[in-house]
């Protein structure tokens, strides 16, 4: 049945205003189509020149005329940061969460789910600050050297005398940083477990901790998942705070060798190098080509984090119980 | 049939182990409670610090001076602050009207394929490396126009903006019941009409939370300013040219290794999580209808059964 | 509203106990400020079925879950008075409840079978909590407790499928044998049938007079005719009182209150 309008004009408003919202949904598209666009151009030169060695090799010489790129020490460096920033934050998140959905008072909750918040709120750059001047010295005093003392000799990733700005503690703030996000939405995740679930546990005479063992976490395992993939989404993205802890090494010794060496990330050494890279040369194209492999890292990570979760909290929706 | 007997057999098979259960749930509980405190320990920890270093360095000189010699520890961060503001504010023109747009049309038109996929590559862009985004506006803008800029910065950070508002902004609109738009329609009130004066503005508080938030967001944003605007010592000079803003300041001065300079990085730091935290405790107070913060996910559920 | 909160017979408290399973004894239920069940206090007898009738909201369900202390587990509900399971007043502060729990059984009104378990590991979820290892102990009961709720011979080839590759009424037969699994004393069920069609409705019924020859069932149905076919005992609840109780036939064929005959006529449901 159609509207009766009580003006008619030679135009169609409602038309053109939802083309006016289609053009500028469409932006984001758009906007992506461009980023591949400018990411490959603009790096074509080092694949060129370097082919597909440029991801396997560990070169770092931007001098002229010998000029030579490799990707690698980066491409392993943000996966062992952002792996070790998984491993210490995850667990520590689905306790977060578990505490906010199972265990927490209800007063507490919502204070204590804004303070967890606002830890994401912080800026990348001021977790840099406070890790360099503020963490890094407690750090290195009380965590590092005795690991260091006790095991540098035995265990090749303890190696190395530790001075405070290194891959281990890179990660480790990194894992703060990503512990908001992660324990959020398994919150969300873990609050989406229908309660008869639960109620069926509590019958059965299980213990909180039982329920949850037994109703919750089986029941959101593959939420959890993307829960945490999106973390280290997050992770590999992360610039600022990576930048100003972890070393700043290049070329072949920017490999990670041990927890308490210098490292360099994807993000890093661009963050470090971009406005020192001359464009006539192919220093920055190399760079440019780390971002393309960064962006592609990126999108893969969140594209699969994405479709674990939604297909999770989906399933609860239309959930039929029987 | 088990019979009575047969039942008190098989309950003797039970171990009697329930002190055993209770105490390993009081563990977990400590365990828990324990990443809770490990969580909270370090924001506790910045603000701290950020409170107690950067109120060190704050004056009057140091809001309103340009940047002295350096490792003098003189002059101050006057064109940073104004900087920021200046480019979170171009950057809201951009990125705010976009969004909310791309947010009407998710909301009221996007129930199709079409519209999952915009929320599906909206939800992707949301958590992008800034960093890449930094160098796309490098490629896109500064090499064409031939110098770093405020349009290069503006751009790249609305484009951080724009998924962000588009997502809230949705999920504020869908939270308007459907008989509102019904009344309208009803009335004989054009479509646009009614979104734009009758659901929005039920939806006020929500999409102003997200904005904010988003606001908040890129104004903490270091790493696309660094090939885009570059940074400056002076106060914005024009259009064409290079600019210096909060976060990229902090980075800088970090780097030097004068302790004057990193009192100065203290200071600026005060000032950038002065402007997020009350952006972001702002939003919360003042619009305490809206449950949760702006979820990429869901809007919060209800927790009727809660133990 | 006059309200009848007692049973007619009176025994000495002893004896009592004795004759009962369960006696649940000034019973006051509470939803944050709304009070949902009124100082109700009611004999179970032991190997029969007791029904708890009445309209929505009479309070019947949440007396149900005060039984085996689920009410508590709600936020902001309160309850006091006492629940003596043969004797032992589960209410005594003495004991964490979930030693409790476990002796009585509950059946939801829609199935919940967990969904990433078995139908072996539903039946056994509770035997592994209980600390049981020995495996051919655990065969043992999921055996016993498949064929007392009539699934046995319908599944016992495929004990490893999951729960929910079962049909509505054959999951709620399951989560049955769940309960049974912990060998309980007492089965409570909430309306198990409420979402099953009529054939699966029937299974269930011949069980439960099947099941009463050894346990001590306490039944809430919004449905009369259910109520008349299966239960021994009934008892009327009506807006959190309850208003009569005795045995099914004279609650149905003679009831002794103005309400209780409006409501089994049918006048108000």
């Amino acid at each position: 049945m159609k509207v009766i309008t009580l003006k008619k004009g030679p135009v169609d408003t409602d038309k053109i205003f939802k083309v006016i919202t289609l053009l500028a949904a469409t932006y984001v598209l758009v906007i992506i189509a461009l980023i591949v666009f400018e990411l490959v151009s603009g790096s074509f030169p080092v694949w060129e020149e370097e082919g597909l060695s440029f991801l396997t090799g560990s070169d770092w010489n931007a001098v002229e005329g010998r000029e030579s790129f490799g990707a690698l020490p980066y491409i392993f460096g943000t996966l062992v940061t952002s792996g070790l920033a998984m491993v210490i934050g995850v667990p520590i998140s689905i306790g977060i969460a578990m505490f906010l959905s199972e265990i927490a008072p209800k007063f507490i909750r919502t204070p204590l789910s804004f303070v967890i918040e606002l830890l994401a709120a912080v800026p990348s750059v001021i977790y840099g600050l406070w890790g360099l001047f503020v963490f890094r010295v407690y750090f290195k005093d009380w965590i590092e050297a005795p690991l260091y003392n006790m095991f540098g000799d035995s265990i090749w990733f303890f190696s190395g005398t530790p001075f405070g700005l290194d891959i281990f503690t890179a990660s480790v703030i990194l894992a703060i940083m990503i512990i908001p996000t992660i324990s959020s939405i398994s919150r969300e995740i873990m609050l989406a477990v229908p309660n008869s679930q639960r109620e069926a546990a509590y019958m059965l005479g299980a213990t909180k901790w039982e329920v949850f063992k037994m109703a919750v976490i089986p029941y959101s395992k593959s939420g959890l998942i993307g829960a945490s993939i999106l973390g280290l989404g997050r992770a590999v993205g992360e610039t600022m705070a990576v930048t100003m802890l972890i070393g700043n090494a290049t070329g072949p010794a920017a490999f990670p060798q041990s927890l308490f060496k210098a490292g360099q990330t994807m993000s890093s050494i661009i963050a470090n190098e971009f406005n020192e890279a001359s464009p006539a040369g192919l220093h920055i194209h190399a760079l440019i080509g780390i971002g393309l492999v960064l962006f592609i890292t990126a999108i893969g990570i969140n594209i699969i984090a994405h479709l674990l979760v939604a297909r999770v909290l989906k399933a609860h929706e239309g959930a039929v119980q029987a | 049939m088990i019979t009575t007997e047969q039942r008190a057999e098989f309950r003797k098979r039970f171990r009697y182990n329930v002190n055993q259960r209770l105490i390993t749930d009081k563990i977990v509980k400590i365990i828990v409670f324990a990443c809770v405190i490990v969580a909270i320990i370090p924001l506790g920890s910045i603000l701290f610090e950020v409170f107690k270093n950067g109120s060190a360095a704050l004056s009057i000189e140091f809001l309103t001076q340009i940047p002295g010699a350096i490792g003098t520890g003189e002059g101050g961060i006057g064109p940073a602050i104004q900087g920021t503001l200046l480019i979170i504010g171009m950057s809201s023109l951009i990125g705010v009207p976009i969004g909310v747009l791309s947010g009407i049309f998710l909301s009221e038109f996007g129930d199709n394929r079409f519209g999952k996929t915009i929320r599906f590559f909206n939800d992707v862009m949301a958590e992008f490396p800034s960093i890449v985004i930094g160098i796309f506006a490098f490629l896109l803008i500064v090499l064409v126009l031939g110098n770093f800029s405020i349009w290069a910065g503006t751009f790249a950070l609305s484009i951080i903006m724009l998924p962000i508002i588009a997502r809230t902004t949705e999920e504020s609109l869908k939270l308007v019941p459907i008989t509102y738009r019904e009344a309208g329609f009803a009335l004989g009130i054009k479509r646009w009409a009614v979104i734009t004066r009758i659901i929005i503005s039920s939806a006020k508080s929500g999409m102003i939370t997200g904005i904010m938030l988003a606001v908040a967001r890129i104004g903490g944003e270091t790493a696309p300013l660094i090939m885009t605007i570059l940074g400056s010592s002076q106060f914005f000079a024009g259009f064409n040219g290079p600019m210096d803003a909060l976060p990229l300041r902090i980075w800088r001065l970090s780097l030097l290794p004068y302790e004057s300079a990193q009192a100065q990085g203290w200071g600026a730091a005060l000032v950038l999580i002065l402007i997020v935290l009350s952006i972001n405790v702002g939003v919360r107070f003042l619009f305490l209808r809206n449950r949760g913060k702006a979820s990429f996910w869901h809007p919060r559920r209800e927790q009727k059964w809660q133990r | 509203m006059a309200a009848l909160t007692n049973m007619t017979e009176s025994t000495s408290a002893l004896s009592e106990k004795k004759k009962y399973k369960v006696i649940a004894e000034n019973i006051t239920a509470s939803y944050d400020e709304v009070v949902a069940v009124k100082n109700v206090t009611i004999k179970f007898k032991d190997k029969a079925v007791t029904a708890l009738i009445g309209p929505s909201g009479c309070g019947k369900t949440t007396l149900l879950r005060c039984l085996n202390r689920m009410h508590e587990l709600t936020k902001n509900a309160t309850v006091t008075g006492r629940v003596l399971l043969d004797g032992e007043d589960l209410y005594s502060n003495a004991q964490d409840p979930i030693i409790h729990r476990r002796k009585i059984g509950m059946v939801f009104q829609k199935p919940n079978p967990f969904p990433t378990m078995s139908i072996y590991d539903n039946v056994a979820a509770g035997l592994k909590l209980n600390g049981l290892r020995d495996k051919a102990v655990i065969d043992e009961i999921v055996r016993g407790c498949l064929q007392m709720v009539y699934l046995w011979d319908e599944v016992k080839n495929d004990l490893k499928k999951p729960g929910m590759s079962l049909s509505g009424g054959q999951q709620q037969r399951l989560c049955i044998a769940r309960a049974l699994a912990i060998q309980p004393e007492v089965l409570l069920m909430d309306e198990p049938a409420s979402s099953l069609d009529p054939i699966a409705t029937q299974k269930i019924e011949e069980m439960i007079n099947e099941l009463k020859k050894e346990y001590t069932i306490i039944i809430v149905t919004h449905n009369m005719q259910q109520a008349m076919r299966v239960s021994d005992y009934t008892g009327f609840m009506y807006l959190g009182d309850l208003i009569e109780f005795g045995e099914t036939r004279q609650i149905f064929e003679n009831p002794r209150n103005e309400l209780t005959a409006k409501y089994v006529q049918g006048q108000f449901g």
